[in-house]
C-alpha cells in the first residue's frame, strides 16, 4: 500500500468512526425516546409529548437534567472503582459495535473502504471477549457502592451474565460452520444466498433468549428489579454516571440486534431499491422493536429458574443442535 | 491490507470514546451543585440508617456458576476453531467433536446429579 492512498484509508477510516460514534449516541437517544412511546401506547398510555413536537427532545432534556444534577458518592465507597465501572460498561458497549458491517464497500481512489470500523478476521471472538469484559462494569459498580441492594444486584447480574455467556457463543458455532469464517463480513458475503435464520431457526431461539439476558432487559431484568432491589447495582449512582449506565445498556442492545441481524437476517443484504445501510438499519429496527415489545408484554421470571433455565435447558440444546449441524453438513 | 493495520481504526476509536466518557464526567462534576451532608451521602436502605457495612460473607451458591462457566468456557474455546475448519476436516473431525462433547457430557450429568444446576439445592 502506498503512502498516498493509506492516508486516503485513515482519513476515511476517521471519518467513519466519527459518523458511527454520532449515529449510536442519536440511536440511543431516539431508542430510550422510542421505548417510552411504545410501551406507552401498548398500555394505551400517551407517553412523552411536552418536550419538543410529539416529545421528540425528551432524551435530550433528560440528559441535560441528568447532566446538572449532583453527582453523589456514597460514604463507604471506594471512590476509584465507584468511578471507573460505569466507565468500563460505556466503553466496552460502544466498542462492541466496531466489527459489525453495514454496507457495501465503497472505493475513493482506488482505495476499497469497507463499510465497518474495522474488519478483524476474528470479529465473532473479539465480540466475546467485549461481552465478557462487560460483565465487570456491573459487579464493579455493584460492589464498590457500599450498598446492600447494589451488591445483590451485582452479584446476581455477574452470575447471569456470564452463565447466558455460554448459549450466546454456542449458538453462533452453526453459523461459523456455514460461512467457515470468524470475520462478520465474510458471514454477511455467506448469505448472498440465502440468510441463515433458514437453517439455523434454534440457533437463533438459543441467542435471542441469551442476548437478552446478556442485556439485562425484561422479562431477565434482575439486576435492577425494581420492587426488590430498588434499583439494582446502579442504586447508588447519580447525574451523569446513572446516565453512562443508561447508555451502555441501551448500546449493547443496538449491538446485539445488530449482531442479530449480520448473523441470521443477512445483515446488509436485500433487495437493491434501498440502499443497503438503510436495509440493515431497518432490520435493526425491526429487531430492537421485538425487545421493547417483550418488555412490555412478559412478566419478570424467578430467578432459580432462570438460572436452571440456561444450565438444564438451552447450554445441552445448544451442544446438541452443534451436532445436528455437523451431521446436516457433512 | 496488513492485519495489524486492522487494529488502527479500534484504537482510534477507543481514543474518541476514553476521550468522550473522561470529559463527561469530569464536565458534569463541575457544573452539577455541591452541598454534601451526612445523611445524603449515606447508602440508600429504606430510608432508615445503614446498619453495618455491605461488604460481608455472601452466599457460596454465587461462586460455583464462576466455576462451572469455566468448564464451558474452555470448551467453547475448542469448538470455535473447529467449526471454523469443519468443511476441511471431514468425518474424521466430526466424529472427533461428538466423542469431546461425549466426555464433556459425563461431567455433566455428574453435576446434573448432585444437583449443582439446582439453585436452591445448591450444597457443595
Amino acid at each position: 500500500m502506498t503512502k498516498e492512498s493509506f492516508i486516503i484509508w485513515l482519513i476515511a477510516k476517521i471519518i467513519l468512526i466519527l459518523v458511527v460514534f454520532v449515529a449510536l449516541l442519536l440511536t440511543i437517544a431516539f431508542l430510550i425516546y422510542a421505548e417510552r412511546k411504545i410501551i406507552a401506547f401498548m398500555q394505551s398510555r400517551i407517553g412523552p409529548n411536552r418536550v419538543g413536537p410529539i416529545g421528540l427532545l425528551q432524551p435530550f432534556a433528560d440528559i441535560t437534567k441528568l447532566f446538572l444534577k449532583e453527582d453523589l458518592i456514597p460514604a463507604g465507597a471506594d471512590k476509584f472503582l465507584f468511578v471507573l465501572a460505569p466507565c468500563i460498561s460505556v466503553f466496552t458497549a460502544f466498542m462492541a459495535f466496531s466489527v459489525i458491517p453495514f454496507g457495501r464497500d465503497i472505493v475513493i481512489h482506488n482505495v476499497i473502504i469497507p463499510l465497518q470500523i474495522t474488519n478483524l478476521n476474528v470479529g465473532v471472538l473479539f465480540l466475546m471477549a467485549i461481552f465478557a469484559i462487560n460483565v465487570y462494569g456491573i459487579v464493579l459498580a455493584g460492589w464498590s457502592s457500599n450498598s446492600k441492594y447494589s451488591l445483590f444486584g451485582g452479584m446476581r447480574s455477574c452470575a447471569q451474565m456470564i452463565s447466558y455467556e455460554l448459549p450466546l457463543g454456542l449458538s453462533m458455532v452453526g453459523i461459523l460452520m456455514l460461512s467457515h469464517s470468524l470475520s462478520l463480513r465474510s458471514i454477511v458475503a455467506a448469505q448472498s444466498k440465502h440468510w441463515f435464520i433458514l437453517m439455523q431457526m434454534p440457533a437463533f431461539i438459543v441467542f435471542l433468549i441469551s442476548s437478552i439476558a446478556e442485556t439485562n432487559r425484561a422479562p431477565f431484568d434482575f439486576p435492577e428489579a425494581e420492587p426488590e432491589l430498588v434499583a439494582g447495582y446502579h442504586t447508588e449512582y447519580s447525574s451523569f454516571k446513572f446516565a453512562m449506565f443508561f447508555m451502555a445498556e441501551y448500546a449493547s442492545m443496538i449491538t446485539l440486534s445488530a449482531l442479530a441481524v449480520t448473523l441470521f437476517f443477512g445483515g446488509w443484504l436485500g433487495p437493491s431499491f434501498l440502499p443497503p445501510f438503510i436495509w440493515f438499519f431497518i432490520k435493526v429496527c425491526l429487531m430492537l422493536f421485538f425487545f421493547i415489545w417483550l418488555r412490555a408484554t412478559y412478566p419478570r421470571l424467578r430467578y432459580d429458574k432462570l438460572m436452571k433455565f440456561q444450565w438444564t435447558v438451552l447450554l445441552p440444546f445448544s451442544l446438541l443442535w452443534i451436532l445436528i449441524t455437523g451431521a446436516i453438513l457433512i | 491490507m496488513s492485519m495489524i493495520l486492522n487494529y488502527l481504526p479500534l484504537f482510534i476509536l477507543a481514543v474518541l470514546v476514553g476521550f468522550f466518557i473522561i470529559t463527561s464526567v469530569i464536565l458534569s462534576g463541575f457544573i452539577g451543585p455541591k452541598n454534601p451532608n451526612t445523611t445524603k451521602s449515606s447508602p440508600y436502605e429504606c430510608g432508615i440508617i445503614p446498619e453495618d457495612t455491605a461488604r460481608k460473607k455472601f452466599p457460596i451458591k454465587f461462586y460455583p456458576v464462576a466455576m462451572l462457566f469455566v468448564v464451558f468456557d474452555v470448551e467453547l474455546v475448542f469448538i470455535y476453531p473447529w467449526a471454523v475448519v469443519f468443511n476441511k476436516l471431514g468425518v474424521s473431525g466430526y466424529v472427533e467433536m461428538v466423542i469431546f462433547i461425549l466426555i464433556l457430557l459425563v461431567g455433566y450429568l455428574y453435576i446434573l446429579k448432585r444437583g449443582g444446576f439446582e439453585w436452591e439445592k445448591r450444597n457443595f
